[in-house]
């Protein structure tokens, strides 16, 4: 394994994008950074910008508003990018599968690397999601 | 002619290799203390050498509307200023023979340079964010300049000499600028620039990770923002070395005294992180207000009090 990818296990620096989800799974994605959890333990950290990003938090089903921007976010980072679906809704759709603006879950347009599920995962969760990712470099 | 050894001053003792190694650790330092204030565990020690090493081995993007050749090369520039502001600092810290007539003249004019580097990069990236974190940084550096520049000035006026040589050489006889009342108030100046010149909160404007999403290095990617990373590490590292050099009595690493001035360091680097922790962001205009307002009385204060005898 060479060093800059030992590296990256030990700072992966996350960025969120939400791409039409009811908004508690991201909730439960900054639940992460909050003392309790404190993810940055690990020497994770949410970054503003795609630029910097080293693995992609996704959460919702895909909007036909959102599928442009999300394949444009996923072109735009700097390769090796981990992505990760976190909920139901990212996963399969969850309850909005039969939504008449629903394009399907994002794994038809990008490559995703783990599902997290949960109608919202839980905090523990998502942290085990990150880890899991992040052994299979 | 220039000494050959300065190459290695340069590139290894007081320049990059040491300034780069302290200046990531001080960053540690930041997000440790950061983290338990907020009641947190924080970052391991080796983190910050993580997160460098990681960049290295990233992609590096440079956007379809960017400069290429000025986007990639005004953060190695900044770098460049930076590790020669540290090694001037450091040179006559330790060794004061090697300083020379109006050298913090020069340590002053070196330090603005990351911060023209960064308005120069943000502005050949062609992001709009970008260009927004460059007019703040601009407006921010002319807020901050005055009020720093007039708080070194009281000391060099007390000193009666441009040269770091006779600054420290004047504070080991006479005691320390913060001993008077009029360095007492210039140091409480400078502590508030060195904040708006090292871009922590409350004057973290020109980046504003959560209204311009990194503002000013917005666009740089893999070993680019890793050079600007390790720029501002630097920064952090020099700009506390460089108040203890003019206020508090200077660096020496001869017995007794390596104790001191590691403590000396790490306290005015937590003073700094601890205002980061209990301020929030203001706007551009309250900065250049608070810096040409109160700072910039203050500091007219504290030479008044200096020509007073204070």
């Amino acid at each position: 394994m060479s060093l800059t990818l030992k590296a990256l296990k030990k700072s992966p620096w996350i960025f969120h994008v939400n791409t039409g989800a009811c908004n508690n799974c991201d909730i439960e994605i900054l639940d992460c950074l909050t003392p309790r959890f404190d993810v940055e333990r690990f020497g994770a950290v949410l970054v503003g910008s795609i630029r910097h990003a080293d693995v992609l938090l996704i959460s919702g089903p895909v909007t036909k508003i959102c599928l442009p921007r999300l394949k444009r976010l996923y072109e735009q980072a700097p390769k090796p990018i981990k992505v990760i679906a976190i909920g139901a809704c990212g996963c399969k759709c969850g309850i909005f599968r039969d939504g008449y603006n629903i394009v399907g879950p994002m794994d038809k347009y990008i490559p995703v690397d783990a599902y997290i599920l949960g109608c919202p995962p839980k905090p523990e969760t998502i942290i085990s999601g990150i880890v899991k990712v992040l052994s299979t470099l | 002619m220039l000494d050959p050894i300065y190459i290695v001053y340069y590139l290894i003792f007081p320049g990059f290799l040491f300034t780069a190694v302290a200046g990531l650790l001080t960053t540690w330092v930041d997000r440790k203390v950061s983290a338990r204030v907020q009641w947190r565990v924080g970052p391991p020690w080796f983190q910050p050498f993580a997160d460098m090493i990681k960049l290295l081995g990233k992609e590096v993007i440079v956007p379809v509307g960017a400069r290429r050749t000025g986007f990639l090369l005004w953060p190695v520039v900044g770098l460049a200023a930076a590790t020669l502001a540290s090694m001037i600092l450091w040179l006559s810290n330790l060794w004061p023979g090697t300083s020379f007539v109006g050298d913090t003249i020069v340590v002053i004019y070196i330090m603005t340079i990351p911060a023209i580097s960064m308005i120069l990069g943000a502005s050949a990236s062609s992001n709009p964010l970008g260009i927004v974190g460059a007019s703040r940084e601009m407006k921010l550096l002319f807020a901050y300049e005055l009020p720093l520049v007039i708080a070194v000035l009281t000391t060099i006026y007390k000193v009666g000499s441009f040269s770091f040589q006779a600054v420290l050489a004047h504070q080991a006889q006479e005691g320390v600028m913060l001993g008077s009342v009029s360095g007492v108030i210039a140091f409480i100046v400078a502590i508030f620039c060195t904040q708006a010149k090292l871009n922590l909160l409350p004057f973290d404007i020109p980046e504003a990770e959560t209204e311009l999403a990194g503002g000013s290095h917005i666009e740089y990617s893999g070993a680019a923002l890793a050079v600007v990373k390790l720029n501002m590490a630097i920064m952090f590292f020099v700009m506390p070395v460089f108040l203890i050099t003019v206020f508090w009595g200077g660096i020496a690493f001869t017995g007794w005294h390596i104790l001191t001035s590691i403590l000396k360091y790490v306290a005015i680097v937590v003073i700094l992180v601890l205002i980061k922790n209990t301020n929030p962001r203001v706007r551009i205009d309250q900065a250049v207000r608070f810096f040409w307002g109160p700072m910039f009385i203050l500091s007219v204060a504290a030479m008044v009090l200096a020509v007073l005898g204070y």
